[in-house]
């Protein structure tokens, strides 16, 4: 462990403070948010040139929000989000501040509303500080494949910070932010939190509005928090979940207040071990960060049991159908007609289609409208799609009936921890299996959350990954906060 | 060789709701462009669809209304294409489980009745507009207006039943007449709000392979319907005779020639990629719900007509002209509601009102003479104030005025004569002057009759009344 990472509390900056540690500050009228805003910004002016987790930072605007939450403080009206400074991965549409979903064909695009979730944070007082970097249109799992240059993992800065939330995860990591948001398709918001140790939550289906969230596969997109720690995920998932009218998916059930849910005790939790994601080519290290935190577990008085998943092998390969398909429509709307990049003197609407198209995404987007638009085909949907969405099914199954049997799953967050940058994106079929044991959670509908749970022997953050049953955000967030109180992995820091 | 033509339909009808059919923007006809748009009909990145109720209920009761049963659950799937008025790339249509199945409509076509298979009616949205040329604001090129984008569809396919252009225009009639009679349509086919495409092959008579067919798009006329259909089953019966094979593809009609052209064939035809829209919940309707709407529908033509002939004794002509709109009939209806003699009501509505309209080119709801008013003057009648010939000179001033038929009569003095002192008074004189033609009368020649009556109501400007002066007449002439 590295000395640094060992400052007394009295000593921390304002930039290093959780959500529940500003509020508190806040709303004692011991620091203003434009303190805790400019902290931030120097923090990311200092560091951002190492990580380079953001994409826009809006630093004009923060300062200017900050000072209207210290006006709503000061007059009483404090929520637990007023002033707290929040980033949001570049996916979220932010009315009048460009939204480029990390791809060139929207680099110049400024959305003229706000995402459902974001406005929810901003009534309450949050503070943009700016946006985030991401995969291109959130499909990779390393944060390599945006238009505007890689993040890098705050642990080692050789290393991915995991994707397609990596931004997100990163700032966290390097206490860029005090939490953000991000988007989980297939892991991409458990993924980069499991490699940059932080928080992260990928809610069931239809639990917060994806109204205003830049769409990659709709039947699986779901936005999450990713914070801290467990108790300011509690805080955020409870600010922006919810039914929408606007989103037709959402669906509409009380929100509980989630911080409740945060005690130690699990005296009688049944938790399953799917035997299907304990194999031999698991890493050592994640496998022994797994072996600690089950036994933490049956300390706090949890019970084990081993379930199966027997469909598990097939997901991914399900995923890059479902998903794919899904995306080659949503992408459609790239067309250079009414927003986003066009091609300069093409002649013709073809060729205008085209090649606004051609150069404004990325190789790994046309490699998935690619293959999304040939499992669509005349002659392969019944094949490929069709398959595709029956054994999603099956996949939906085995997860109802292990809930028959145990109240939580847990399991790995990915295979191994964030791998060198460049590692894998030569091969691509390399990088869609580090996602093996978070995308069967979207295909399911589920709500899956990775919290901290080691490192390996070259330092670098090992998650554990919770899966509840859907709406079941509650319990997850109980055993996470339980885990995480009786362990101190989330009190460490990156070395910048 | 005789050859027997298949037709099939598909009929796309703009629904009348006030707002699209996934988004909140008005639905309003020629506002200034895109000026009735919004992140979700524009196909903003992050927009949502959220689906219109309204819109369902339309399609519901246009599926009762043409027989079909009503699907439990029906799903919304994308149609992908790239087109430039095409925000999202792909149309929201439905593909696999649509809301309508298995109906029919029953036509009439030279006094023999048909049934037509409804295959489908499913929802969808209509796409935007392109503007060429000298575009506002743009100057020469290509504009996109969207208001019309996210507009409503019901798209109803008809079975390929239909075996003649005749039985093409009948089935078309009857449908736009129930639609606009549902209130979910305008009817207004030169604007598009309801169009046509048709499926057309031909066969030798007597076999039951049907040929290849071609689909012939967007004829927005009865007429042009015909003409394409007829003009579509000459072409193909062309080409097999000499030798030639029908190739399956799109054509366009072109008004100007009344001749259809090839627009793409199936080498070129687009494939969709359908796949449900993961945006939309499965659509599921309860029992009730469809029970509700079949309680809310209108009376039908067919029923109207069958209830004026059984209820009203109006003959089978009059209880169509009747209920050939929906507003004419209620317009009747009203009017016997108020004046139980259908037969009159009846005459006047199909004479002296339709008369006056037609020449006015305007529309029953235009009218000025109400219900009320028209009642009124078949109610002078009847008294005795007024004779049915000078009803008609009231009428014609109700007609652009708008006052109560009492009020003319009194403003222009015309009160029928029933006073028998003064008829016999101007008769006596009518007599005296003519004595050459009582004469006549008198010698047998009784058609002289209809000049005595001529010039009695001549004298009395109309307003004698006629039955009195044929009575006196008579017996002065006789002597």
């Amino acid at each position: 462990m590295n000395d640094l990472s060992l400052i007394g509390e009295d000593e921390m900056e304002l930039y290093e403070l959780t959500i529940c540690e500003l509020h508190d500050k806040l709303k004692k009228r011991e620091v203003s948010s434009v303190e805790a805003t400019r902290s931030l910004l120097a923090r990311i002016e200092a560091v951002e040139p190492r990580v380079g987790a953001y994409i826009t930072v809006t630093a004009e605007e923060a300062l200017k929000s900050a000072a209207e939450a210290d006006k709503l403080i000061a007059e009483g009206k404090s929520d637990i989000l007023t002033g707290i400074p929040v980033a949001l991965k570049d996916i979220f549409l932010t009315k009048g501040i460009r939204t480029t979903c990390a791809s060139r064909i929207l680099a110049n695009f400024i959305p003229p509303y706000d995402a459902t979730a974001w406005l929810k944070l901003k009534e309450r007082g949050a503070v943009l500080v700016g946006k985030l970097n991401q995969d291109e249109f959130a499909m990779g799992s390393s944060c390599e494949t945006s238009a505007f240059g890689k993040t890098r993992n705050p642990w080692n800065l050789e290393c991915i910070p995991g994707g397609s939330s990596g931004g997100s995860a990163a700032a966290i990591a390097a206490r860029q932010a005090t939490a953000t948001l991000g988007t989980d398709t297939g892991g991409s918001i458990r993924q980069p939190a499991s490699h940059c140790g932080c928080v992260g939550l990928k809610p069931t289906y239809g639990r917060v509005s994806r109204y205003g969230v830049i769409a990659y596969a709709s039947s699986l997109d779901q936005v999450g928090p990713m914070t801290r720690d467990v108790a300011d995920c509690a805080v955020m998932l409870g600010a922006v979940a919810g039914f929408d009218p606007k989103d037709s998916t959402s669906v509409n059930l009380p929100v509980p207040d989630y911080t409740q849910a945060l005690v130690r005790d699990l005296k009688g939790v049944k938790i399953g071990l799917p035997k299907e994601y304990f194999i031999p080519g698991l890493d050592p290290d994640v496998k022994h960060a797994l072996d600690q935190a089950i036994e933490t577990y049956r300390g706090l008085g949890a019970e084990f049991r081993e379930i199966t998943l027997p469909h598990t092998d097939y997901a991914v390969a399900t995923y890059y159908l479902v998903a794919t398909a899904e995306a080659s429509s949503n992408l459609a709307r790239y067309d250079g007609v009414r927003f986003g990049h066009r091609a300069k003197e093409a002649k013709g609407l073809v060729e205008m289609f085209s090649r606004s198209r051609d150069e404004g995404f990325g190789p790994e987007v046309k490699r998935r409208i690619m293959l999304g638009t040939y499992a669509l085909s005349s002659g392969y949907y019944d094949a490929y799609y069709l398959k595709a969405q029956k054994v999603r099914t099956l996949i939906m199954h085995d997860f109802i009936r292990a809930f028959e049997e145990v109240d939580l799953i847990l399991t790995p967050v990915a295979p191994t921890p964030a791998f060198r940058l460049g590692e894998k994106t030569n091969d691509p079929l390399q990088m869609y299996l580090s996602d093996i044991f978070t995308i069967p959670v979207n295909l399911a509908g589920t709500c899956g959350i990775s919290v901290p749970a080691g490192f390996s022997r070259e330092g670098l953050p090992i998650g554990l990954q919770l899966v509840g049953r859907p709406f079941g955000e509650e319990a997850i967030l109980r055993a996470a906060y339980a885990f995480e109180q009786a362990t101190e992995w989330h009190k460490r820091k990156a070395a910048l | 060789m005789q050859y027997q033509a298949v037709i099939g339909l598909e009929v796309h009808v703009q629904l009348l709701t006030n707002t699209k059919i996934f988004c909140g923007c008005s639905t309003k006809f020629g506002a200034s462009p895109n000026s009735q748009t919004c992140p979700v009909c524009l196909g903003m990145p992050g927009a949502l669809p959220v689906l219109n109720k309204k819109v369902v209920e339309y399609a519901i009761r246009a599926g009762l209304a043409t027989n079909c049963s009503i699907a439990q659950r029906s799903v919304f799937a994308r149609k992908n294409y790239f087109y430039p008025d095409l925000p999202k790339g792909y149309q929201i249509s439905q593909f696999e489980l649509p809301i309508c199945v298995n109906g029919h409509l029953d036509i009439e076509v030279d006094g023999k009745v048909k049934r037509i298979g409804i295959t489908r009616i499913h929802m969808e949205e209509d796409a935007g507009k392109l503007v060429h040329g000298d575009v506002p604001g743009l100057g020469q090129g290509s504009g996109v207006d969207l208001n019309r984008a996210c507009t409503p569809l019901l798209e109803v396919v008809s079975e390929p039943d239909i075996r003649s252009a005749d039985e093409a225009v009948a089935y078309l009639k009857k449908l736009h007449q129930i639609v606009v009679y549902l209130g979910i349509c305008d009817g207004n086919m030169e604007e598009g709000s309801f169009r046509c495409d048709a499926n057309v092959s031909v066969m030798p008579v007597g076999s039951d392979k049907f040929g290849t067919r071609t689909e012939t798009k967007n004829v927005n006329s009865f007429r042009f319907v015909k003409q394409a259909i007829e003009h579509e089953i000459e072409r193909q019966i062309e080409v097999i005779e000499e030798g030639g094979r029908i190739v399956q593809e799109t054509r366009l009609f072109d008004p100007n020639t009344g001749t259809t052209r090839s627009m793409r064939g199936k080498e070129e035809a687009h494939d969709y990629r359908y796949f449900p829209d993961p945006d939309l919940v499965p659509l599921v309707i309860s029992a009730d719900w469809v029970e509700d709407a079949r309680l809310s529908l209108p009376e039908l033509p067919e029923a109207k007509r069958a209830r004026y002939l059984a209820e009203l004794g109006l003959t089978a002509y009059d209880a169509e002209v009747l209920t050939a709109s929906r507003e004419l009939a209620e317009y009747f209806e009203a009017c016997t509601a108020l004046y139980p003699q259908a037969k009159s009501v009846a005459n006047w509505v199909m004479g002296e009102l339709t008369r006056a309209l037609n020449e006015d080119g305007k529309g029953i709801a235009d009218s000025r003479v109400t219900p009320q008013l028209l009642v009124d003057l078949l109610e002078l009648i009847d008294k005795g104030t007024i004779s049915g010939k000078i009803a008609k000179t009231v009428f014609d001033e109700m007609y652009k005025t708008g006052k109560a038929p009492a009020a003319i009569v009194a403003e222009k003095g015309l009160v029928q004569v029933s006073d028998t002192g003064e008829i016999e008074r101007i008769i006596d004189q009518i007599m005296a002057a003519n004595a050459g033609q009582v004469e006549e009368f008198r010698g047998g020649k009784e058609k002289v009759f209809g000049f005595f009556v001529g010039q009695v109501m001549r004298a009395s400007k109309g307003k004698a009344n006629p039955a009195l002066v044929n009575e006196i007449l008579l017996k002065k002439l006789k002597g």
